[in-house]
């Protein structure tokens, strides 16, 4: 093959070998090759947007009906539903309650209470917050955020602090 | 040597590219009157491309159970950004492919390219068009509205009517007695898998057919004198700008036509007036109807799917009753059927389309 990427075929052609053939077949070549690039560009756009999900708009829950103070023991927790986030409600005592963001801050796992150390603990990495939602060991960065609990008559309410 | 050189050879030597080049160096196309007939085989493989690209992006959403199917393809259309275009392109492009894949077929039978040594060709080519067929069906029933869940317990009805395996069949199709849940995700696995794969394979064998006799030339013609066109780049980009025309028009056709959603699917509501199958089942549509109930002692029904699988199995014998002894077309014969056989199926889809 000829270095100017002519095989010796073309020598036959129509207007081969002739003054400005081969910057006439340059600029072809980067016509055809821009033509091909911006079409796939235009066809990969659209389907570049396509993959990125819509945001799904639903509403912010601020308050959360966590069930019956009579449902829930002293010294013991339960998972609840918080918007479509799950919470952590916890009867410290007959009258103590507290309620977080159930959603480590490290990586996403859901926590429980432990009724032995009296503490949140995560099952993934073995992070410990404290009663107060502060990180007390294990790779947590940030506290678990921690919500209000109000009793309404016999029904437990769970809200975000304003 | 430049860097793409280089490069270039340091493929060839683990890949073998070389060998492939050789095959498309040496690959020539017939040129003469009916030359340009060879370009739909390629537009009905590029639609296919469409399918697939298009295809799996709308299972990127699309739930295939009765409570979210509909709600789901709602909101490819509604919220997913470009997802309309997307669900446009893939109805629009899957009847483009049928009606394209007609016209290759019937440019087979007028330029009579099914003689020997092309047999399975044609035979393996309408078994594509079956299964084309077949993704029309099944893709049909997946946006679970109102008209395809009637056109599809029509649909799973007429192949029950099958002698003897009917019942079966229908019953295998449909997940159970009726048109549900079931059924839609049985459909769901047939369009995004069953079909797919026999589809690919059975394409790569028809390619691979039309690669080892090389492009047939029309009786009439003299092959020992027919120009020839190189294939690559001649021929192969003279196709790709058939497939960009064809690409336009089908995106013009999503945007100025989006597909509609209809309303959602509910089991319990009576059919809906103009419940219709996909066009390319009118033809047969109408032709049950008018068959009446009872022929003699056969239902009419049966009898109808008895003549449809017969003329099938005829048309896919083409190369066996339509060449004499010698291995030539019946021309006359050929093109007589192939004529009667279009203005059949004009005819009754315009009827069963108006009527």
């Amino acid at each position: 093959m000829a270095s100017n990427g002519c095989s010796g075929e073309c020598a036959g052609c129509k207007g081969a070998g002739a003054p400005g053939s081969e910057s006439r077949r340059t600029m072809l070549s980067w016509l055809l090759g821009g033509g091909a690039f911006a079409s796939m560009a235009s066809f990969l756009y659209p389907v570049i947007r396509f993959l990125n999900p819509p945001a799904v708009t639903e509403a912010a829950v601020n308050e959360v009906d966590a069930g019956k103070v009579q449902d829930l023991k002293p010294n013991s927790g339960k998972i609840v539903k918080f918007g479509n986030k799950p919470a952590l409600l916890v009867r410290v005592s007959d009258t103590e309650w507290k309620a977080f963001s159930a959603v480590c801050t490290h990586l996403n796992c859901t926590v429980q209470y432990r009724d032995s150390t009296r503490q949140i603990w995560c099952a993934c990495h073995n992070g410990t917050y404290d009663m107060s939602g502060r990180v007390v060991s294990g790779p947590p960065p940030n506290p678990l955020e921690e919500y209000a609990v109000n009793l309404r008559g016999d029904e437990v309410v769970i809200s975000r602090r304003a | 040597m430049t860097m793409n050189g280089k490069a270039m050879h340091w493929l060839d030597e683990r890949l073998g590219l070389s060998a492939i080049r050789e095959v498309a160096a040496h690959k020539t196309v017939p040129v003469h009157s009916a030359t340009r007939w060879y370009y739909f085989g390629g537009i009905t493989l590029f639609l296919f491309g469409v399918q697939v690209v298009t295809g799996i992006l709308l299972m990127f959403y699309y739930r295939p159970t009765t409570a979210e199917g509909f709600e789901s393809v709602r909101f490819i259309m509604t919220r997913v950004e470009f997802g309309w275009l997307i669900r446009s392109i893939h109805s629009w492009s899957a009847n483009l492919m049928i009606f394209v894949a007609f016209v290759h077929m019937f440019s087979v039978v007028f330029t009579h390219a099914y003689r020997p040594p092309r047999e399975l060709t044609w035979a393996s080519g309408i078994v594509l068009l079956g299964l084309l067929l077949g993704f029309g069906f099944s893709g049909y029933l997946l946006p679970w509205n109102q008209i395809s869940y009637f056109a599809t317990k029509v649909g799973a009805d007429v192949a029950g009517s099958t002698p003897v395996i009917g019942g079966t069949i229908a019953r295998i199709l449909r997940g159970g007695e009726d048109v549900g849940a079931a059924t839609l995700t049985r459909f769901f696995a047939l369009h995004v898998m069953v079909l797919p794969i026999l589809t690919a394979g059975l394409i790569v064998v028809h390619v691979l057919l039309v690669q080892k006799n090389g492009m047939s030339t029309p009786p009439w013609i003299s092959a020992a004198r027919v120009r020839q066109m190189k294939f690559f780049p001649n021929f192969f980009l003279r196709e790709a700008m058939v497939w960009y025309g064809a690409l336009a028009v089908l995106g013009a056709l999503a945007a100025i036509f989006p597909w509609e959603l209809g309303e959602k699917a509910d089991p319990f509501a009576s059919a809906p007036k103009g419940i219709r199958p996909e066009w390319y089942f009118l033809a047969q549509f109408y032709t049950l109807k008018l068959i009446p109930s009872h022929v003699w002692i056969i239902e009419g029904e049966l009898l109808g799917i008895l003549g449809f699988g017969l003329l099938a199995v005829c048309w896919a014998l083409l190369p066996v009753w339509g060449v004499n002894r010698a291995g030539e077309a019946r021309t006359r014969l050929v093109s007589g059927a192939g004529i009667f056989l279009i203005a059949y199926l004009a005819i009754f889809t315009y009827l069963g389309y108006v009527k």
